[in-house]
């Protein structure tokens, strides 16, 4: 049954067909065997989960349950959920408990969901792979020697393997929509603002997005709406009148269900450096949008090819910043023996962060140092301008745009952890939404011959969470790429 | 050789907003360490800033009144550097656009007028308080104060004296609580000034190597700082030495400046703008609210006090020392219908210095402005004496009644009746012949003593014009 997606499993809840305490149970005992295999998880919830299901039952018996209730649901262990760990797979958090709830984890309380767990991911956020964790590295249920991408890889394993039907992640620089691909499921990251950073660890305060993974589109619709809202505890919070990003999906259509479509195809997302299977994969789902009745642009973006370098800048400039509360002077970890407060400071950070996160503070204090200033930082924040210009002008002539998520399908685990610049650039096609904080979407859209999955990406203007929602739903209709599960035993044989 | 001081200031005034500049935790003096602090002022992790608009109301109420600037679009920055009082391990502060830019303060020694120019103001919070006593070769941390909002206010080098800086530092302590951006308390740290000090030969337009001096928490340490300083400097160049920009620290207690920091060892503080926060934008209509609502400025009614009330500059000066002096003034004159003199020589005397001797406010005085013109009427109308009506105010003050019931109740009513005063006088003049007797040689001191044995004998009532008059009739 927990096989299901969440639209699917509100109707057995809400028809009583099923309770949310029996799909938890199934999560938990799922997450429980998983664990040693895919390390998907940092904590695990049990008695919280359980009494929360049985919450959500009860609120089912009286009518009070919406889409969501008793759904199971896992947030990535960079969002604040109080009473239990908050570690961003951290050594330097490994221990915190978190005092109160972030806003999007509020927001899915408050609509129902049960939490079961945190989930493993990169340290704080930082990495394509999820190979940096304290806690180790999270395998891909495709096939475990190979990484299910990062930073927010637990939380889309955990949605992949069918341990729940729900996530969240973070996405900073493709952190939602890499391992959404990585993995075969679907990943949103929302406008900047639509969801309130309140209570998400910053890494990169003006990239970072917090945002739902789901099987399906639809799930992820579903999961946007609760999730999004306008916050005055974040000054960069939107306030916008709720929207139901579902309703677009269930607007009956003619034959050709995307008509009018104009999807904008960037000649730079289809250059060199992009796996052939993954070009060809992609090729085919754009077919298949055509054959929907949309029309297809070719478009250009002559900025976006300096994402890459320019998120490499701001990026680890912010974090740099950032990252300095981890003191250990008022929580988490601090260093046994020091003998004087610089000591102390030196210790407590040396022993804390791992070595992704001490190479992107550097290169973060590097660049806004005195001097670099103006050559790094400000000329990376001009480039950003000008590549958000680019998209400006190629809405003009398109609706989405449609390209790879990722170069390549999933590669294997310590293949490129020597090789910081090759990592960077699994974010190539995904940083430039976080850059310019436009939505978009990675879809599953095709299996290598290796068996792995391949994403497409659909990206939309400012705002346009339900169009491209709708795009990829039309596209899921007409296709079976996101039921494809991955070879693991329990979901093959479950209900 | 002629030696030139120039000084420049930066102040920090605390605004008196009830909540702190990024967190809604209060902002009260005095609590239990660390029960002010919520989970922004520590920085949990996952907070945000959220700016306090009282605070850019403050900082915008400040710039209107010292003409300066407003800028539409200002920017936070983050002061990146670690320190176990700063919990985030960066300050929010405004650093390439304040939110006030120019304007000036114009400050009065011995009657002569000075404009001291401002560079600019901008919004900054607080650090928190390291506490190094009772933790055993450990230090303990107060994050109450962080979060605190702040305005630092920036001179340009226009100083030429400790006087000057003093007057400069006291002439904003005014306004600033004029305008009731800053209660102004200096021993809580609500007004605190750095001073930037340098010495160049008289007549010179270079300005010399700077040292800036941290600590200052009163005006006379400001004062006594500068004079050691430029004394230092003056000394050290004599001397055939250099200036070393650096940072300083005041030691009031061996009233000395002491080096605390080189430019070499400066940090670099990496500023960037907050991410956290959009650039703060203060549209045309709030400056617009904001000036219509400010108070008459000091500088405009000392003005108005010289030519509506015909009072001399240090009288206007003195009376618009602050909001609450110059409305007890106008208050008073209300009352009285007019006398302006005498009610600003009785406010400046009497009033003062009872409240200097019990360190009170005006506000918290025992005798209302229309008390002391209920008292003001009576020598006006020669009910009493001047001095009589000293005595009559020190009753006032004890709390004894209004100046009517306490002349009628000790029967203070002045003697102005010429008959009753001349039979006092007969007496007197009758029991005195060797004092007349001198009056007469020519000595003024016998008159004058004459003068004392008439109204002591009328218990002090007689009127004491009237009394000369008759004495110098009978004696000439």
């Amino acid at each position: 049954m927990i096989d299901g997606t969440i639209a699917e499993l509100a109707q057995a809840l809400h028809a009583r067909r099923i309770s949310s305490e029996e799909l938890t149970s199934e999560a938990l005992a799922r997450i429980e065997r998983a664990q040693s295999r895919f390390n998907a998880f940092i904590t695990i919830d049990r008695d919280g989960a359980l009494a929360a299901a049985r919450a959500a039952d009860a609120a089912l018996r009286k009518g009070d349950g919406g889409p969501l209730t008793g759904i199971p649901l896992a947030h990535k262990d960079v969002l604040m959920t109080a009473g239990l760990n908050t570690t961003c797979g951290s050594r330097m958090l490994a221990d915190f408990v978190a005092p109160y709830d972030a806003f999007v984890v509020e927001q899915l309380r408050k609509a129902g969901t049960v939490l079961v767990g945190k989930t493993n991911m990169d340290e704080f956020a930082m990495g394509s792979s999820s190979e940096t964790s304290w806690f180790g590295p999270v395998r891909n249920p495709w096939d475990p020697a190979y990484v299910p991408g990062g930073s927010s890889g637990g939380s889309a394993v955990a949605v992949a393997a069918r341990l729940v039907p729900a996530a969240t992640g973070t996405d900073t620089g493709g952190s939602i929509r890499q391992p959404a691909a990585l993995t075969g499921i679907c990943g949103l990251k929302p406008t900047y603002g639509a969801c309130s950073r309140y209570g998400l660890v910053a890494f990169a305060s003006s990239l970072d997005h917090p945002g739902p993974f789901g099987r399906t589109a639809e799930d992820c619709a579903l999961l946007l709406r609760a999730m999004a809202g306008h916050d005055p505890r974040d000054s960069t919070s939107i306030n916008r009148p709720p929207e139901d990003y579902a309703q677009l999906l269930r607007e009956p259509r003619a034959a050709k269900v995307l008509e009018g479509l104009r999807i904008g195809l960037p000649k730079e997302f289809h250059g060199e450096g992009v796996d052939a299977e993954v070009a060809a994969a992609v090729e085919a789902a754009i077919a298949e949008l055509q054959k929907l009745g949309a029309t297809l642009k070719t478009i250009s973006l002559p900025a976006v090819k300096y994402s890459v370098p320019v998120y490499y800048v701001i990026a680890p400039a912010e974090a740099s910043s950032n990252l300095s509360r981890f003191d250990g002077v008022r929580y988490g970890h601090r260093a046994n023996d020091f003998k004087d407060l610089l000591d102390m400071y030196k210790k407590t950070r040396a022993e804390g962060f791992g070595a992704e996160v001490k190479r992107r503070i550097l290169t973060g204090t590097y660049v806004l140092s005195h001097g670099y200033y103006d050559a790094y930082y400000l000329k990376a924040q001009q480039v950003r301008r000008l590549i958000a210009d680019d998209f400006r002008r190629a809405y003009g002539e398109c609706d989405v745009i449609v390209g790879p998520t990722a170069p390549s399908a999933a590669f294997k685990i310590g293949a490129k952890t020597d090789d910081p610049v090759q990592m960077y650039l699994n974010d190539i096609f995904t940083i430039a939404a976080d850059l310019t904080g436009a939505p978009a979407i990675s879809i599953p859209c095709g299996v290598t011959r290796d068996g792995l999955p391949i994403g497409l990406q659909i990206q939309g203007n400012h705002f346009d969470e339900a169009r491209i929602l709708d795009v990829a739903h039309r596209y899921q209709q007409a296709t079976d790429w996101h039921q494809r599960v991955p070879p693991i035993e329990h979901a093959s044989k479950s209900s | 050789m002629k030696w030139e001081v120039v000084i420049g200031l930066e102040t920090h005034a605390q605004l008196s907003t009830a909540s702190k500049i990024f967190s809604g935790a209060p902002t009260a003096f005095g609590a239990a360490p660390n029960s002010q602090a919520s989970a922004v002022d520590i920085a949990l992790p996952g907070v945000l800033p959220v700016l306090n608009k009282g605070a850019v109301e403050r900082a915008i109420r400040f710039g209107v009144a010292v003409g300066g600037t407003i800028s539409q679009r200002s920017v936070f920055a983050r002061k990146n550097y670690f320190y176990p009082d700063l919990p985030k391990g960066y300050q929010i502060s405004q650093y390439e656009i304040p939110i006030v830019a120019g304007g000036s303060v114009t400050i009065a020694i011995a009657e002569t007028e000075k404009r001291i120019r401002l560079t600019r103001a901008h919004l900054e919070e607080d650090a928190g308080k390291s506490l190094h006593e009772d933790f055993h070769g450990m230090t303990g941390i107060d994050l109450n104060r962080a979060g605190t909002p702040l305005l630092e206010i920036v001179s340009e080098p226009d100083m030429r004296s400790a006087a000057e800086a003093v007057a400069y530092a006291k002439a904003l302590h005014a306004l600033v609580r004029w305008i009731g951006i800053c209660d102004g308390n200096l021993q809580e740290g609500s007004f605190r000034c750095d001073a930037n000090v340098s010495v160049r030969p008289a007549g010179s337009d270079d300005l010399g190597t700077r040292c800036e001096i941290k600590n200052l928490n009163s005006f006379r340490f400001l004062q006594h700082a500068i004079e050691f300083e430029a004394r230092r400097q003056i000394e050290l160049i004599e001397d055939g030495g250099a200036v070393v920009q650096e940072t300083r620290l005041y030691d009031p207690d061996r009233n000395e400046t002491r080096p605390m920091r080189t430019k070499e060892d400066a940090h670099d503080y990496r500023y960037f703008p907050d991410p956290d926060l959009p650039p703060l934008v203060i549209d045309a209509a709030w400056i617009e609210r904001v000036k219509s609502e400010l108070p008459e400025l000091p500088d405009v009614m000392k003005a108005r006090f010289v030519t509506q009330y015909g009072l001399s500059m240090y009288e206007a000066a003195a009376l618009t020392a602050s909001r609450e002096v110059a409305h007890y003034f106008e208050d008073t004159v209300r009352v009285l219908g007019g006398a302006p003199n005498l009610a600003a020589s009785w406010i400046m005397g009497a009033l003062s210095a009872a409240l200097n001797r019990e360190e009170r406010e005006i506000g918290a005085a025992p005798v209302t402005p229309h008390a002391l013109a209920g008292l003001l009427r009576r020598i006006q109308d020669n009910t009493i004496s001047g001095k009589m009506a000293k005595d009559v105010f020190d009753a006032m003050w004890a709390g004894e009644g209004d100046a009517d019931l306490i002349i009628e109740r000790n029967g203070l009513r002045q003697i102005s009746d010429e008959g009753a005063i001349e039979r006092i006088v007969d007496d007197v003049l009758a029991a005195n012949a060797a004092i007349i007797a001198e009056v007469k040689a020519g000595r003024e001191k016998a008159f004058n003593s004459l003068v004392g044995q008439v109204m002591k004998a009328s218990k002090g009532k007689a009127n004491p014009a009237q009394v000369n008059a008759i004495l110098k009739r009978k004696l000439g």
